[in-house]
């Protein structure tokens, strides 16, 4: 199995973008060897700011650099880039609905050994209170790659969220459509609901499931925001309960999305595999998953609540 | 150049009017700090930008942000005088639907980002410089400051990065009245020694008189000669300047002015 960086294939990405477009302007904050911005600003030099560990004065200063033209990428870690600066974004970024793409890495709980100060648990609820806010949360390193590239051709600020370790490639789940979930296995029985490294879990679910009998549906939500409400009724409507999983708090991230749209177009019960009002912790990515009810078994046992065997 | 001045003396206390105007059909907004500011920003305008009223987003113009975005009456005022839009639109400020919101919005032309949340606004115009010298366009910048606003940390981040990044396209203007909204700003949080704390951070600094046109022009002049660093000209003024009972009176930050008040007013400003 292909374990990849997602913020290699953002760096990567990034440079190519560099060479295609002369207004794509990039920004960091002390922190471009961790988000790879360092690749472009190795080649590009005149178009990358540090701002040193200063993320509020960043922010705004991609909203002046956006109202000349720029396509300003800022990237730090999702902890700094949704928390510290969060009125920035939200008066500076979204409200003058300037083409700013805030790529910020290390966010969830998978950040593992530097624990709860640097585990973004909130930052999708965060930027889902904010109009105009677009959100992915790619599953792995190609479509990290594909949403960047989608994130530069559409006008407006986005938010897409990547994680610090290697992360298991999902084969075959199709072309990245921004707004359109995927839905990477059929089945009627149950419907699994997830995104970033959840994905790769919940098909590990899935595939376990199946040798009891029961057919889950595991649709890959990449887009929070716009939400693709279309597909959650459609799966939600034939089947007979949902799991969402996300590490993030199941406030105001895809929990709170689905939730949503199921309890006023297909109501179905839902349970919410996430972080429950508690902070992170250090250890290891995949310690803190089993810690924190994140893993495939976990998946697997709210499935088997909801339609006994 | 007595000529020059009196004209734009007159120019300032037409802004003033409008301002009194405005806030008095709107009833309510921030009368203080826009009064206090009126010179400097009226000769930005009329005598120093470099702009063209009916292409507002003309590539190479100078560009103005006002950071304390609750004095936009001000920056509306110069914006309608100056011909971006007709002077009836001001007195749809503040109402529903209307291009002129209770702080500045782009949907008003000639302002190129909001403003309203205090702090930002220097990074804002460190952004614009920086755009600037990637297209490589002669542009200048100007950001006008609130003097309470400098107690935001935001701030400081953005005069650090625009002396490091060596802008010296960029000029900041610092309305220094004394008062913010719970009183003197010596009382609230003290801003002194100012100067030295602009200078410790690499910026060129200017000290004058607020209200007097011809160090007004002086400074703008200084400050676009300067190289390698970007400029602040701290401007020493009076709040509510050129009304006298609104004159350093601390409710007058964020009250507009009666019907009665602003009739007084407007005889005082004929």
């Amino acid at each position: 199995m292909e374990m990849l960086y997602q913020r290699d294939a953002y760096g990567q990405t990034l440079l190519e973008l560099g060479r295609q477009n002369k207004d794509i302007v990039v920004l960091d904050a002390d922190l471009s060897s961790s988000t790879r911005t360092s690749l472009f600003a190795k080649e590009f030099p005149e178009r990358f700011f540090n701002f040193g560990v200063a993320e509020q004065n960043m922010m705004s200063t991609a909203a002046g650099l956006a109202s000349c033209g720029k396509v300003v990428f800022v990237s730090t870690f999702a902890v700094f880039a949704t928390g510290r600066a969060w009125d920035q974004v939200r008066n500076s970024v979204a409200y003058n609905d300037f083409n700013i793409k805030i790529v910020a890495t290390h966010a969830g709980i998978t950040v593992g050994p530097d624990g709860a100060s640097h585990q973004a648990l909130e930052d999708i609820a965060l930027m889902r209170v904010i109009p105009n806010m677009n959100i992915i949360v790619p599953s792995d390193a190609p479509q990290t790659r594909e949403a960047v590239l989608a994130a530069a051709k559409s006008s407006g600020p986005f938010y897409i969220r990547l994680g610090r370790p290697k992360v298991p490639t999902i084969e075959n789940k199709g072309a990245f459509k921004l707004g359109k979930a995927q839905v990477l296995t059929a089945g009627n029985d149950i419907a699994i609901f997830a995104c970033g490294v959840m994905v790769f879990e919940a098909l590990t679910a899935a595939k376990n499931l199946l040798g009891q009998g029961i057919k889950a549906a595991v649709v890959n939500m990449h887009t929070i925001h716009p939400l693709d409400t279309e597909t959650i009724i459609q799966v939600a409507s034939r089947t007979r309960g949902i799991v969402v999983c996300e590490e993030h708090t199941v406030v105001g991230g895809l929990a709170s999305s689905i939730q949503e749209v199921v309890a006023e177009k297909a109501p179905v019960k839902v349970l919410c595999l996430g972080i429950k009002n508690r902070f992170g912790q250090s250890g290891e990515p995949s310690e803190l998953l089993k810690a924190y009810n994140l893993t495939s078994s976990d998946i697997e046992k709210a499935v088997f609540s909801l339609c006994p065997r | 150049m007595d000529a020059r001045i009196k004209e734009l003396e007159e120019k300032a206390k037409e802004i003033r009017r409008l301002i009194i105007q405005m806030l008095a059909k709107a009833g309510s907004g921030h009368p203080g700090g826009s009064l206090s500011a009126t010179d400097l920003i009226t000769v930005l305008f009329f005598s120093v930008l470099r702009h063209k009223p009916k292409d507002p987003t003309w590539p190479n113009r100078d560009r103005f942000h006002m950071s304390k975005g609750h004095c936009c009456p001000l920056w509306y005022a110069v914006l309608a005088q100056t011909g971006y839009f007709p002077i009836e639109k001001l007195w749809t400020l503040r109402q529903l639907g209307s291009v002129l919101q209770g702080h500045p919005d782009r949907r008003t032309a000639g302002v190129d980002v909001a403003s309203g949340s205090l702090g930002q606004g220097l990074s804002v115009g460190l952004g614009m410089s920086l755009a600037a010298r990637i297209d490589k366009r002669d542009y200048r910048v100007y950001v006008l400051l609130g003097d309470g606003e400098t107690q935001e940390g935001n701030v400081w981040e953005a005069a650090m990065a625009s002396s490091h990044y060596r802008c010296d396209n960029l000029c900041a203007i610092l309305d220094y009245n004394g008062f913010q909204i719970d009183g003197k700003t010596k009382d609230i949080m003290e801003l002194e020694p100012v100067v030295a704390k602009w200078q410790a951070f690499g910026w060129h600094t200017l000290e004058i008189d607020g209200h007097n046109i011809s160090q007004i022009l002086a400074a703008y002049q200084e400050a676009a000669s300067v190289e390698g660093k970007p400029s602040i000209i701290i401007a020493h003024t009076t709040k509510g300047k050129g009304v006298s009972f609104m004159e350093n009176v601390v409710d007058f930050h964020g009250r507009a002015p009666t019907k009665e008040e602003a009739e007084k007013a407007l005889k005082e400003l004929e």
